[in-house]
C-alpha cells in the first residue's frame, strides 16, 4: 500500500475510534448520574439525621416513646407496623397468589392464562392512592360492619382480636397491602411454575401421581426459589408503601398487641409528619426513619435479586 | 375409601381452590374498575375538565388545573429522566466493562426499590429548599429520579436482545461502532425501549408521596415551573380524606380519570410489545 | 419530536402567565373554608393577585415559614418563644378570624349531648371508654346513651386546632396538664389519628361511635352533630357567634402588642371555652415589593370587608379593638 493510503486508512480509523471515545465517555457520564444520584441521596440521609442519631444512638430502633414535645423519639411502633402489615399481607397475598399462579401455569389453558395474568399485571399498574381511595369507602366499612365482629367472635380470647374495631387499623392495611402485592406475586411465580422442564411433570405422572400431587410435590418444589424471590419482591413493595396505608390505618404512633387497633409505618409517618417538623431533632428523627426503611428495602432488594438469580442460574445447569 | 379415591379427591379439590383463587383475584381488578366507573362516571362532567377547584365547603368546580399540572410535572420528569436512563442502559448494554457496569447496575437497581417518600424527602432537601419555594420543578425532579433507572433498565434490556449477528455484520462494514449502534442496534429496539419508558411514565403519573413536600399543591392554574402545582393523585388524596360529599364525588371523577389513563398506556404498551420485536432482516 | 415541544410550549406559556403575582402560603386548617373564600373574593377584585393557600395543619405552616418555602403561614396556635427565636426572619401575627372548636360525634338518635370538664377529659385521656359511662350520663339526664365504645379521632399531623383543644384540657384538668399537655402535636393516650380537620370531620362522620374536635363550621357544614361544652362558669355552652365573640371580650380589651393570647376557658357566663384567634404569620421583611404590596393589600381588605363574611361561615368577626390595632401593625410590614 502507498504512503498516503496507509495514512487515510490510519486516519480514518483515528476518527473512527474518536467518535466511539466520545460515545463511551457520555454515556458513561449518564450511567454515572444513577450513582451520583444515589450517593447523594445517601448522604443527605445520612446527614439529616445526624442530630437524632448522636441523641439517641441504636438505641432509636427499639425506643417506644415518639413525643414531639418532649423531644423523645424511638422508631419501635412503625418498625413494628410497618413489619407487622407487611407480613400480614403476605399471609393473604401468598396462599392466594401462589395458588392463582398454580392454576394459571398447570390448570389454564393457554389464552386463559395468558388473558388472567395479563389483567392481573394491571392490577400492579393502580396507583396507590386509587387503591387508598377505594378502601375509605369499600373495605374500611366492610372491616368494621362484618369482617372484625366476624373476627372478634371468633378468636375473640386472643389479645390479637380484642378492643374496639374501627374499621381502620392494622388489619385494614394489611388487607389493602395483600391487594397490592397480589400481581407481583401471581406473575412471577407463574413464570417460575412455567419454568419448570417438562420432563419432570411427565415423571411424576408417569409414576401414577395425580396432577395435583406433580404440582405441589414436584412443579412447586422445583421453582420454590423463583416463588421466594416473588414474595420477597411483593415485600418490598409493601414495605415502601405510603399513600394506601396512611389512609387506613389510623395513623397512631403506640405500639398495640391487636390487630383491630389503629398503627403506623414508617413510611404513613413520614408523608404525615415531614411538613411540618421543625428543629434538627424532629427532622432528624423522621429523616432517621426514612434510612432505616431504606436500608430494609435495600436488603430485601438484594435477596429478592440473589433469589431469581439463583433461580436462573439453577435452571440453566439443570437444563445443560 | 381406597386411598386411589382419596387422592382423586384431594386433587379435585385443590385444583377447584386453585382455580378459586384465581377467579378471587383477577375480579379485584374488575371490582376496583366497576367502582370507580360507577362512582366516577356519574359524577364527571364538562366541568371537571374545565373548572377550577372552589374553596371547601363550595359545591361545583372541577380539577382542570390539577390535570394540567400532572402533564407538566410528568412531561418534565420524562423529558429529564428518560435520556439520562437511555444513556446509561446504552453504556450497560454496549459499552461497560465488568466492574463499572456492575456498579451501575446494581445502584440502579438500588435506586429503583427505593420508597416514593425517601426520594420525596430527598428532592425537598435538594430542591425546595434551596430555592425557598414549593414548585412544579422541584415535583418533576422527584419523578425523574424515579424514571431513571426504570428507562436504564428497560434500555439496557432490550438493547441485549438485539442479536449480535447485526452488530457483526454492520461493524464488518467499517462503519464506527457509535455510528452503528445510532442507525442499526438502537432502531432495532427501539420499539421495546419505547414502550418500557411509556411504562414508567404511566407509573410515575400515578405517584402521590414524592409530590407531597415538592410540589405542594395549587388551586390556581399552573404558573411557570418554580410555583406550586396541582397534581391529580394528591387531589384525590385530599378530596377523599375530607367530609365533604362534593369533594368525594370529585375525587372519583379524578380516579377513574387518573386509572383510565394508567390503563389505557399500559394495555397499548402491552399491546405493541406482545406483537413482537420487529427486527431487520437482510 | 412533537412531545418535546409539546412540553416546551406548555412551560413557556406557564413563564408567560407568571407576570400574574403569585403567593405562597400554608397552614391551620381551622380556618381553611373563610380563607379559601377570602382569596377567591379578593382574587376576583385583583385578578393579577392569585394567594395560593394550602390548608397542611399549622404545625406545617410554622414549620414552613421557618425553612422560608412559604410567603406567609397560618397558625392557630401562637408561636412559641423558642419557635420565634428559630425564625430568621422575624414575622408578625395578625388575628383573622375568631372561631370554636366543637367535639362533633357520631351517635344516631343522641342530638345535643352535654359535655362536662369531667366527662371531656376523661374520654380523651382513654379512661372513659363507652357512651353509656355514668360520667356521661350525668350531664345528660334523660338521655339514652348506647353502650357501645367510644371511638377517639384525633389529628395526625400538627395542629393549631389541637392546641386549642389540649390547652382548654388542660386548663380544666390537671390529669390532662401533667400528662400529654398542650401543643400542635402531643402523644395521644387514645384513638386514631388523621390528617387535617378535613380528616377528622370525614372519620367522625363515617364511624358510628367516634368522637372528634374540629372547628365549629367543619361540623356545621357536614351537618354533623356537635355537643355543649362545660364552661369555666359551669354553663353548658354550644360554640355560636355569640359565645365566641364573647369568650374574646377579655382578650379584646388588654391585647398584647404581639397579638399572641390564648382565650380558651374564659370567665363570663356566655363566654364558649374552646374558643381561639387564628393568626397569619407575616414575615417582617419582604423582598420583592409587588408581594409586599399584594400581601398588605390583602390584610387591610380581610381587617375591612373580610370580616363580613365571617357569619355566614360561623366565625366570629374580629373585635374592633383588635382590628385597630392590627392597622397599625400593617406599617411594620416592610
Amino acid at each position: 500500500m502507498s504512503a498516503t493510503a496507509t495514512a487515510s486508512v490510519l486516519t480514518r480509523r483515528s476518527s473512527t475510534v474518536k467518535g466511539d471515545e466520545i460515545a463511551h465517555l457520555v454515556t458513561l457520564a449518564f450511567g454515572a448520574t444513577v450513582v451520583l444520584i444515589t450517593v447523594l441521596l445517601v448522604w443527605n440521609l445520612w446527614g439529616a439525621s445526624a442530630a437524632s442519631r448522636s441523641k439517641f444512638g441504636i438505641g432509636f430502633l427499639w425506643g417506644t416513646n415518639w413525643d414531639p414535645n418532649a423531644a423523645d423519639f424511638g422508631a419501635l411502633p412503625f418498625i413494628y407496623g410497618t413489619v407487622m402489615t407487611s407480613l400480614m399481607a403476605l399471609a393473604i397475598s401468598v396462599p392466594l397468589g401462589v395458588g392463582a399462579a398454580i392454576f394459571l401455569a398447570e390448570m389454564a389453558p393457554p389464552g386463559l392464562s395468558s388473558a388472567c395474568t395479563f389483567l392481573v399485571e394491571l392490577l400492579a399498574a393502580v396507583p396507590s392512592v386509587i387503591y387508598g381511595m377505594l378502601a375509605i369507602f369499600t373495605v374500611v366499612p366492610m372491616m368494621r360492619e362484618y369482617i372484625e365482629p366476624a373476627l372478634k367472635g371468633a378468636f375473640g380470647y386472643l389479645p390479637q382480636f380484642q378492643g374496639p374495631m374501627l374499621g381502620v387499623g392494622y388489619l385494614t392495611a394489611a388487607v389493602v397491602l395483600a391487594i397490592m402485592t397480589f400481581p407481583y406475586i401471581i406473575a412471577i411465580s407463574r413464570e417460575a411454575l412455567l419454568d419448570v422442564p417438562h420432563d419432570q411433570r411427565e415423571a411424576a405422572l408417569a409414576l401414577g401421581a395425580t396432577r395435583w400431587e406433580t404440582t405441589f410435590k414436584v412443579v412447586v418444589p422445583y421453582a420454590r426459589l423463583g416463588i421466594l424471590g416473588s414474595i420477597f419482591l411483593g415485600l418490598a413493595r409493601a414495605l415502601g408503601e405510603t399513600m394506601a396505608i396512611t389512609m387506613v390505618i389510623g395513623n397512631d404512633s403506640t405500639l398495640h398487641a391487636s390487630w383491630f387497633a389503629p398503627g403506623y409505618t414508617i413510611a404513613a409517618v413520614l408523608a404525615n409528619e415531614f411538613a411540618e417538623a421543625t428543629g434538627k431533632m424532629y427532622t432528624g428523627a423522621l429523616v432517621e426513619l426514612g434510612l432505616v426503611l431504606f436500608l430494609v428495602t435495600i436488603v430485601i432488594n438484594a435477596l429478592a435479586r440473589l433469589l431469581v438469580l439463583a433461580t436462573t442460574r439453577k435452571g440453566s445447569a439443570k437444563a445443560a | 375409601m381406597n386411598r386411589l379415591t382419596f387422592r382423586k379427591i384431594v386433587n379435585n379439590v385443590m385444583l377447584t381452590a386453585t382455580g378459586l383463587c384465581t377467579l378471587l383475584t383477577v375480579s379485584i381488578l374488575f371490582v376496583i374498575l366497576g367502582y370507580l366507573i360507577y362512582n366516577g362516571g356519574k359524577s364527571l362532567d364538562w366541568g371537571f375538565f374545565t373548572k377550577l377547584p372552589l374553596p371547601p365547603g363550595e359545591d361545583g368546580g372541577g380539577m382542570a388545573n390539577a390535570i394540567v399540572g400532572s402533564a407538566e410535572m410528568v412531561g418534565l420528569a420524562a423529558l429529564i429522566g428518560l435520556p439520562i436512563g437511555f444513556l446509561g442502559g446504552l453504556y450497560l448494554a454496549e459499552f461497560s466493562g465488568k466492574f463499572l457496569g456492575f456498579a451501575i447496575r446494581y445502584t440502579a437497581d438500588l435506586l429503583n426499590g427505593v420508597p416514593s417518600i425517601v426520594i420525596g424527602i430527598f428532592a425537598w432537601a435538594l430542591v425546595v429548599v434551596p430555592m425557598h419555594s414549593f414548585s412544579a420543578l422541584a415535583g418533576a425532579i422527584a419523578l425523574a429520579i424515579m424514571l431513571i433507572p426504570i428507562s436504564m433498565r428497560t434500555t439496557e434490556q432490550f438493547l441485549s436482545t438485539v442479536p449480535n449477528a447485526l452488530r457483526e455484520g454492520a461493524l464488518a462494514l467499517g462503519a464506527p461502532k457509535w455510528k452503528v449502534l445510532a442507525t442499526v442496534i438502537v432502531p432495532a429496539a427501539m420499539k421495546g425501549i419505547l414502550t418500557g419508558m411509556i411504562l414508567g411514565v404511566a407509573r410515575v403519573a400515578g405517584e402521590t408521596a414524592p409530590l407531597l413536600f415538592t410540589a405542594l399543591n395549587n388551586q390556581f392554574w399552573p404558573r411557570g415551573i418554580a410555583q406550586p402545582a396541582a397534581s391529580l393523585p394528591v387531589m384525590i388524596y385530599t378530596h377523599a380524606i375530607a367530609p365533604y360529599d362534593d369533594w368525594h364525588r370529585q375525587a372519583w371523577a379524578a380516579g377513574l380519570v387518573l386509572l383510565a389513563m394508567v390503563l389505557a398506556t399500559n394495555i397499548a404498551a402491552r399491546w405493541i410489545l406482545s406483537r413482537g420485536i420487529s427486527v431487520q432482516k437482510g | 419530536m412533537k412531545i418535546p415541544i409539546a412540553v416546551a410550549g406548555i412551560l413557556l406559556a406557564g413563564a408567560a402567565l407568571a407576570s400574574a403575582q403569585a403567593i405562597n402560603g400554608a397552614g391551620a386548617t381551622f380556618p381553611y373554608p373563610i380563607y379559601g373564600k377570602w382569596f377567591e373574593e379578593f382574587r376576583q377584585k385583583n385578578p393579577s393577585i392569585e394567594i395560593n393557600y394550602q390548608s397542611k395543619g399549622s404545625g406545617a405552616g410554622i414549620a414552613q415559614l421557618t425553612e422560608g418555602t412559604v410567603d406567609f403561614g397560618a397558625s392557630d396556635m401562637p408561636m412559641k418563644d423558642e419557635q420565634i427565636a428559630a425564625l430568621k426572619v422575624k414575622a408578625l401575627h395578625f388575628p383573622t378570624v375568631l372561631g370554636g372548636v366543637v367535639p362533633t360525634y357520631n351517635l344516631p338518635g343522641v342530638p345535643d349531648l352535654k359535655f362536662s370538664s369531667e366527662a371531656m377529659a376523661g374520654i380523651f385521656l382513654g379512661q372513659i371508654t363507652k357512651w353509656n359511662d355514668p360520667r356521661i350520663a350525668k350531664a345528660n339526664p334523660g338521655v339514652k346513651l348506647p353502650a357501645t365504645d367510644i371511638i377517639v379521632v384525633h389529628r395526625a399531623d400538627g395542629s393549631g386546632t389541637t392546641f386549642v383543644f389540649t390547652d382548654y384540657l388542660s386548663k380544666i384538668s390537671p390529669a390532662w396538664k401533667s400528662g400529654p399537655g398542650a401543643n400542635t402535636s402531643i402523644k395521644w393516650p387514645t384513638g386514631v389519628g388523621q390528617q387535617g380537620n378535613e380528616g377528622i370531620a370525614g372519620m367522625v362522620k363515617q364511624t358510628p361511635g367516634a368522637i372528634g374536635y374540629v372547628e365549629l363550621i367543619y361540623a356545621l357544614k357536614n351537618k354533623m352533630e356537635y355537643g355543649s361544652v362545660e364552661n369555666a362558669a359551669g354553663a353548658y355552652l354550644k360554640a355560636t357567634l355569640e359565645t365566641v365573640t364573647a369568650a374574646a371580650a377579655g382578650a379584646a380589651k388588654n391585647m398584647p402588642a404581639d397579638f399572641r393570647v390564648s382565650i380558651t376557658n374564659a370567665p363570663g357566663k356566655n363566654a364558649y371555652p374552646i374558643a381561639s384567634f387564628t393568626w397569619l404569620l407575616i414575615p417582617t421583611q419582604i423582598q420583592d415589593p409587588q408581594k409586599r404590596a399584594a400581601l398588605t393589600g390583602f390584610l387591610k381588605w380581610m381587617l375591612t370587608d373580610g370580616q363580613n363574611d365571617c357569619a355566614s361561615l360561623g366565625y366570629a368577626p374580629l373585635p374592633k379593638e383588635v382590628v385597630s390595632q392590627e392597622m397599625k401593625q400593617i406599617a411594620q410590614v416592610r
